[in-house]
């Protein structure tokens, strides 16, 4: 009981989340030209206050200088859980509207949750190692 | 279309005492202006096909029965002219998504039974009160628009039809019993979203509407079953965090002090039951 409603609604909640975190990507990685927010780029907007070279958003060093923040560190995973929770529990549906065996619809189930699961912790690890060789390429931290 | 003197009807026929599978048998009638789709197959059965099935009463659009695929849209047989069709070349088959009886009777069991299994009538703790009423419950006109339309559902299953997720989901319940029991649970006279809420919130429930929208587009009422569906998984979404607003069930209306009867109007007949 409440299974359907309650997943449906953290479907639609991750969707949300999905849509404010891809907003700041394009915002940090394809809309520096048009909005400058330093926080998101911040080598770009220290190398520009020093009338430096322009510093590309993939660059090392705004990676680097993101990479180091909690907050972005938090907001990876976060994305990562979203997406990966939105697309696996939307492809569980897509296969169960095939109208396959009751027993084949529970071995997907099993196995999107396994490979969420799997995917979630590889990703989780990943954001909290590249944090840490972030941190030691940064000098003082 | 004033020159048709002549409409043909290609229906699909399947009795399970003899055939193995559904075929479509083809009849050619006379056709006179003001021909409904149901009377052409009134003039077929008279003088093409005696042993012709398929269901119909009220001939007026009201009591939901003959429900059938009109050249590939499920509409009221009664309630289409023919005319309106555009073409004196009908083909007829049984409503899609049910399996048939026989000839254009299709078995509505499943849609009734998940129509039942959802409590479709006012639930209240008050059964006194239900089963012997002492008064009207109170409603505003505003409460009342929130689910007037809904409650003009005939349960033709033309909706059910032509619902693709019905079409590939056999445990979904459908369009007209989830509209349903959106239109019960918006019913301020109600207390019954908690008991429907156990079949909503599993499988049977809405989450697996699309929003194709069909449902809507066929209805012969006008219903928005659609609409019906996505404001059911509001309710059910705001359930979820407990923001759904809570109406406890309506009271009984106070009875008008000071009035007297008007002269020459008698007393209402005792109820017989």
């Amino acid at each position: 009981m409440m299974r359907d409603q309650k997943l449906w609604t953290w479907h639609i909640i991750a969707g949300a989340v999905i849509l404010v975190f891809l907003g700041l990507h394009m915002l940090t990685m394809h809309m520096e030209g048009v909005i400058k927010i330093g926080s998101l780029n911040p080598a770009s907007a220290r190398s520009e206050a020093r009338g430096g070279e322009e510093i590309h958003p993939t660059s090392w060093p705004n990676v680097r200088a993101r990479g180091v923040r909690t907050l972005y560190m938090a907001s990876y995973i976060l994305l990562l859980g979203a997406a990966l929770f939105h697309g696996l529990y939307g492809l569980n549906n897509i296969i169960r509207e095939a109208n396959p065996a009751k027993w084949v619809q529970k071995a997907v189930t099993v196995v999107l949750l396994l490979v969420g699961v799997g995917l979630f912790v590889f990703g989780t690890w990943a954001a909290i190692a590249a944090r840490a060789v972030a941190r030691a390429a940064v000098p003082g931290l | 279309m004033s020159e048709m003197t002549k409409v043909t009807y290609r229906i699909r026929r399947f009795d399970p005492t003899k055939d193995a599978s559904p075929h479509f048998e083809t009849y050619t009638i006379p056709y006179t202006p003001g021909l409904t789709v149901l009377d052409g197959l009134w003039r077929v059965k008279e003088l093409l096909a005696p042993d012709l099935s398929w269901r119909s009463s009220c001939r007026m659009g009201v009591c939901g029965s003959c429900g059938m695929l009109v050249n590939g849209m499920a509409r009221l047989a009664c309630n289409t002219q023919i005319s309106e069709l555009g073409t004196d070349q009908l083909v007829l088959a049984p409503l899609p998504n049910f399996d048939i009886i026989r000839d254009l009777v299709p078995d509505l069991m499943p849609m009734i039974a998940a129509h039942q299994d959802l409590h479709p009538y006012l639930v209240r703790e008050d059964v006194a009160e239900r089963e012997s009423p002492t008064g009207e419950f109170f409603q505003s006109p505003h409460e009342l628009e929130q689910y007037l339309q809904f409650s003009y559902c005939i349960k033709c299953a033309c909706c059910m039809a032509a619902c693709p997720t019905v079409a590939s989901d056999p445990v979904y319940a459908g369009p007209m019993p989830l509209g349903q029991a959106h239109r019960y649970n918006s019913d301020t006279r109600d207390g019954g979203f908690a008991l429907r809420r156990e079949v909503l919130a599993d499988e049977r429930g809405p989450w697996r509407c699309h929003f194709a929208g069909e449902c809507s587009r066929v209805c012969p009422k006008g219903v928005d079953p659609a609409k019906a569906i996505q404001l059911l998984k509001r309710q059910l979404v705001l359930d979820i965090f407990h923001l759904r607003q809570q109406k406890c069930p309506a009271e009984l209306a106070p009875k008008p002090k000071d009035i007297n009867r008007r002269d020459g109007i008698p007393e209402a007949p005792k109820p017989s039951v």
